[in-house]
């Protein structure tokens, strides 16, 4: 221990060597903190990138050209006996001859594709909701077709030449007459919330997707919430430490872990393979969902019951109540807040999984909105991927349209579990 | 039909709860000490009600599909059973299952129409036999419990012996969907390689799936090596880490050491933003933004950029891997010990050089369980490339090439009307249990990784 | 150098010059007034043991003299402490450039997760003190040295710093502390977390180390005070009661609360 020798040379402090190693030391610490601060800043823009692009290009999906004309409901097209098999092309190509006394018969199918392919259904839904409407004129409202939709919002340039662009200048010179006219407006795009899915931009909206993420999420709650909290609760409250429970507990964190699109083969191969469940049906893509969501339940369910402390658990057992008493009478009840956040949380996860639903067949081009959880469906976030594909330019806009109101719906849902959080969660 | 079975299990439960509760109550008013309280009599008699009739259920419905349809096609001119295969069988009963439900395409052959109605008239029977049969079982559940009422009968013990089932049942779920993810795909993986030997698709380097379905139809021969898809899902995760883990490093770094709590305060929640986009959006993100940039960018270098590269795939999915890394790094250095830190900077340590020099190389084990967490995400994320990589296979490891991956492939493969038998929809299978291997294999790693550097700390 | 006003009862045994100066040191823990005017002046080449019961705030006057004090958020000092005359908390004064100076050993042995080289040697390394890796080998030896623990380790200074028993540990930590050739070295109770094998071994290092460096250590171990130390202070809720001999402080304390403690009547 006697190692120590005499006293060592001294270092220097007042050497100006020193302060030149100093400022140097400082500035590499300022280099780093300017990485550390670039790099949050490089995170920051990129969401606000891709927020912002969103919503440049989607604003406009959110609103629709229309046209407001008079139809003639001329008795020759439409029979008052049979309203529903009247001539309606007809009722909108003589309508438009009324506006356009100049067009000729050639260039009539040109000029009837400025209306939107929907406009003959709505005349005569309007028509038959009112035949005394027969023998004179309707004033309706109807959409334009998408290219005259993009012209209108600017998407058409008319300085390229005429071969290259969607629309010829003189449909170009025919929509400018309607506009003069004072014929067009651009409502709020209401057909994109209560219209299903259609082969024309104009017509499309996301009813059908909406009602099949709700009952998608619907069975996935009813299945994944009592499931997800029974396994929980035997596994944090119950369970022996054995290796049974061990294993159980490393497959829940496993499972947790396997990628989204083997969750769809497995609903391939069993779900629609082995049990022969329909094809495209929300209830099998929420039983899907239901499975992925399970692992995020079981997790979250199992911190807030251990978060609660075991002092309530002894005081009720001190009183003579059975263990499973204490469990459910007392510990679950304080318990809920965390582990409602936890379910909304996964809740909220499983709305945007697209993946497993794309396998199961939720892409499918359905016209209708389902009316239960097993006719086909489609569900937002496939929805997107559909129009995503579609070659159509409002489809883009849509697109987009259809990811707001996704991100909406999300934001929503976090808001909601982060205000329960703070409103409910006790700290012990 | 079937919400009337239900509905009958559940008045039969209500109906149970009610009368036990009521049987229990004029035992107590009349004096008897219960050994049990009265809500556990009406409960043993709700789950006796409910619980059998409800597993009937279940069991009635998996096994009523397959039994019927065999019916049915037992059933069929024996001409037309003989010589078909499983697969031909199978596409007849959708056939006339379709039918049966009033889709028909053209006029179909007698038979398939007699079969279609004796399909909808054998559903129709099991349907009533399944109701009769419900009714007769939640009836004797009800009934058997009233009669179990009475001062020494331990309610409790048997109400909570039946949660504890249920609760261990809830519990074996996971086990069962692991099951079911192994045995399913390694069934259809099975019957993959009876068809393309294993060392072809695990060492072949050509990826063709697209084989004729009919004789006249022209097509490649299909090649079913999977080397090149493989090595495309590498190339993008590649790329994206090298996204992803500079930013994620840095932002960690400098959130935990340098930022003023009012900053970590608003800049964590907006990293878990990034981590709540679903990946649709960014597949999209990727379509609309990210490949037309890269290709202007190109351009203006003079090279020739198409329009989905990896690099466009990669490097938006690294954007949505930067909070993974961050908040695993953010985590591994606030999991190093206070006295680490004090330590250096009472040696004279710049707080840069405290972190560079102690707290970064003491947290390396959990951020690398991190960083393979990212990994395993990364192989195993579809949405973003499908909409944004390719579809041809190559043997590439150019980030300005196109290609694709196992996930795109497995989506591609099944999208899309072919029969189950296929070889290209085994073909998916089998890359599907390739990936749940690799993946399995990175998060146990990554698990055990962080296990460990968790113990050297705790 | 007296400085005038001094608080405080000094008897000079001749031993060193006056290393720190403290005058009216006030500490705050946001509303928390932790250390109340203290005032003392500490001599060099000398084992200084600050005591007094938990919490009475000599571990927080010890974090003032390497302005350690500065890491804690909502840590407020005023007052006045000199090294070598010159005050510390002084604008120009670079906290990195004094805790060079003025190194530090903590309660719990921390060694870095790195070799026992690299933890030796981190202090000269981020200082530059070598110019090359001989040199640097020169120091590291010289203060595995005179961290008495040179034999122990030097076959295997590629070994992890955590491998070795807390005694050991702590000579390490020792070793590391004075890489930097401090002129003052603190110690927070540095035997407390030690068996008392190690402890007696510390002690023993502790009293060579006077030799060369003004030692301050606080313990809350009154017989090791008096074994190890020459000059005691004694704290109690904030203040400083008492400084003097070791000897002095132990046998005839002049402030009754001083007293109260020695003979167990407080702490």
């Amino acid at each position: 221990m006697k190692d120590s020798p005499a006293s060592a040379p001294r270092v220097n402090w007042k050497d100006p060597q020193l302060a030149a190693t100093l400022r140097a030391r400082h500035a590499r610490e300022r280099r780093l903190k300017i990485l550390g601060l670039l790099s949050l800043g490089a995170a920051f823009a990129m969401l606000f990138i891709l927020l912002a692009s969103l919503a440049a290009s989607g604003y406009k999906a959110f609103v629709q050209t229309h046209v407001t004309m008079d139809f003639v409901i001329s008795a020759r097209n439409v029979n008052p006996e049979n309203p529903e098999k009247g001539k309606y092309r007809k009722v909108i190509a003589e309508s438009l001859q009324a506006v356009f006394p100049e067009v000729g018969r050639k260039e009539m199918r040109q000029l009837r594709k400025i209306l939107s392919n929907g406009a003959q259904y709505m005349v005569r839904d309007a028509v038959v909701a009112d035949p005394s409407l027969i023998g004179g004129v309707l004033r309706l409202t109807v959409p334009v077709s998408d290219p005259y939709d993009q012209l209108n919002k600017g998407e058409i340039d008319r300085t390229t030449p005429e071969s290259n662009r969607r629309l010829s200048d003189r449909e170009i010179a025919w929509f400018d007459r309607l506009k003069e006219a004072g014929m067009i407006s651009t409502p709020f795009n209401k057909a994109l919330f209560l219209n299903a899915d259609s082969r024309f931009p104009e017509l499309a909206g996301l009813k059908g997707a909406l009602w099949g993420s709700f009952y998608a999420l619907l069975v996935c709650f009813l299945l994944s919430f009592p499931l997800g909290i029974g396994a929980a609760i035997w596994l944090e409250e119950f369970a022996p430490k054995n290796r049974f429970t061990d294993i159980i507990e490393v497959n829940i964190n496993n499972l947790a872990a396997v990628p989204s699109v083997v969750f769809g083969l497995l609903a391939l191969a069993v779900f629609l393979g082995w049990f022969n469940l329909p094809r495209s049906a929300a209830f099998v893509g929420g039983m899907t969902l239901a499975l992925m969501t399970l692992p995020t339940i079981i997790i979250a369910t199992r911190a807030a019951l251990k978060a609660v402390p075991p002092s309530i658990r002894e005081a009720a057992l001190g009183l003579g109540a059975s263990r499973q008493q204490v469990v459910f009478g007392h510990v679950l009840p304080l318990a809920m807040p965390g582990i409602l956040t936890g379910t909304i949380i996964g809740l909220a996860q499983a709305l945007g999984e697209t993946a497993p639903l794309l396998l199961i067949g939720m892409n499918a081009f359905i016209t209708s909105a389902p009316e239960s959880a097993f006719e086909p469906a489609t569900a937002l976030p496939t929805q997107i991927f559909i129009w995503a594909d579609s070659p159509e330019r409002g489809f883009a806009a849509r697109t987009s349209a259809a990811i707001l109101v996704l991100l909406g719906f999300l934001i929503t849902m976090n808001l909601a579990a982060v205000i329960l959080r703070r409103k409910f969660e006790r700290k012990w | 039909m079937l919400w009337l079975t239900f509905l009958i299990i559940v008045a039969a439960a209500a109906l149970a709860y009610v009368l036990n509760l009521r049987a229990a109550r004029r035992l107590w008013a009349e004096g008897a000490r219960l050994h049990s309280i009265t809500t556990f009599h009406a409960l043993y008699a709700l789950f006796l009600a409910a619980l059998p009739a409800f597993v009937f259920v279940v069991l009635w419905l998996a096994l009523s599909g397959p039994v019927i349809g065999a019916l049915v096609l037992s059933g069929l001119p024996d001409e037309v059973r003989a010589g078909a295969t499983a697969a031909q069988e199978n596409l007849l009963l959708s056939e006339i299952r379709s039918l049966a439900r009033g889709q028909a395409f053209g006029e179909p052959e007698p038979w398939k129409a007699a079969a279609a109605a004796r399909l909808t008239a054998l559903e129709a029977t099991e349907g009533w036999a399944r109701l009769a049969l419900v009714s007769l079982i939640a009836a004797a559940g009800l009934i058997y419990a009233r009669t179990r009422v009475s001062a020494s009968f331990r309610a409790r013990q048997r109400v909570e012996r039946i949660i504890n089932g249920l609760m261990v049942f809830c519990s074996l779920v996971a086990i069962f969907t692991t099951i079911g993810i192994v045995a399913s795909l390694f069934v259809e993986s099975m019957r993959f390689f009876a068809r393309v030997p294993f060392f072809e698709f695990l060492f072949g380097t050509n990826w063709e799936p697209q084989i004729p379905i009919r004789e006249d139809q022209v097509a490649g021969a299909g090649a079913f090596g999977w080397l090149p898809v493989l090595l495309g899902t590498m190339v993008i995760t590649v790329v994206a880490l090298v996204v992803a883990l500079p930013i994620g490093l840095f932002s960690a770094i400098y959130l935990n050491e340098f930022a003023s709590p009012r900053l970590r305060a608003v800049a964590k929640p907006v990293l878990e933003i990034l981590a709540g986009v679903p990946t649709v959006v960014y597949g999209f993100f990727a379509v609309l933004v990210v490949a037309p940039a890269l290709r202007q960018a190109g351009q203006a270098l003079g090279v020739d950029v198409s329009p989905n590269t990896a690099l466009a795939a990669g490097g938006t999915m690294g954007i949505m891997l930067i909070p993974f890394i961050s908040s695993f790094t953010d985590d591994a250095l606030s999991a190093v010990p206070r006295s680490l830190r004090d330590g250096s900077l009472a040696l004279g340590a710049t707080r840069g050089e405290t972190v560079a020099k102690v707290l970064f190389p003491a947290a390396i084990p959990g951020i690398v369980g991190g960083v393979l967490l990212a990994v395993s995400r990364a192989i195993g994320e579809t949405m973003i490339v499908v909409m944004a990589a390719g579809l041809i296979a190559r043997m590439t490891i150019n980030p300005l090439d196109s290609v694709t991956t196992v996930t795109v492939q497995i989506v591609t493969l099944l999208i899309g009307d072919t029969a189950f038998d296929n070889p290209k929809t085994l073909a998916a299978f089998a890359l599907g249990m390739m990936l749940f291997l690799v993946t399995l294999g990175v998060n146990i790693v990554a698990l055990r990784v962080v296990r460990k550097y968790r113990e050297l700390y705790d | 150098m007296q400085p005038e006003n001094s608080q405080v009862n000094q008897q000079e045994t001749g031993a060193g010059e006056i290393k720190i100066s403290a005058r009216d040191v006030q500490v705050h823990y946001g509303d928390n007034h932790a250390l109340v005017d203290v005032s003392v002046d500490i001599s060099d080449k000398m084992v200084t043991a600050f005591i007094g019961p938990s919490g009475c705030g000599k571990s927080t006057f010890l974090r003032c003299l390497n302005r350690m004090n500065d890491t804690i958020d909502g840590c407020r000092v005023e007052g006045d402490i000199r090294l070598d005359g010159e005050d510390i908390y002084a604008p120009e004064v670079d906290p990195v450039h004094l805790r060079a100076r003025v190194g530090m050993v903590f309660q719990k042995p921390n060694p870095f997760p790195k070799s026992i080289y690299d933890n030796v040697a981190y202090g000269p390394r981020i200082h530059g003190l070598a110019k090359n890796r001989s040199e640097l080998d020169e120091i590291v030896e010289k203060s595995l040295r005179r961290g008495a623990i040179w034999d122990e380790v030097k076959d295997r200074l590629d070994a992890p710093g955590t491998s070795l028993s807390g005694g050991q540990q702590q000579r390490l930590c020792i070793a590391r502390a004075i890489a930097t050739s401090p002129e003052v070295l603190l110690m927070d109770e540095p035997c407390s977390a030690l068996d008392p094998i190690a402890t007696a071994q510390i002690e023993e290092l502790i009293d060579e180390l006077r030799r060369q460096f003004c030692v301050i250590m606080v313990t809350h171990s009154m017989q090791q005070a008096a074994r190890v130390s020459q000059r005691t202070a004694f704290f109690h809720l904030g203040q400083l009661v008492e400084y003097g001999e070791t000897g002095q402080i132990f046998t005839n304390p002049s402030d009754p609360r001083t007293e109260s403690y020695i003979t167990g009547r407080i702490g």
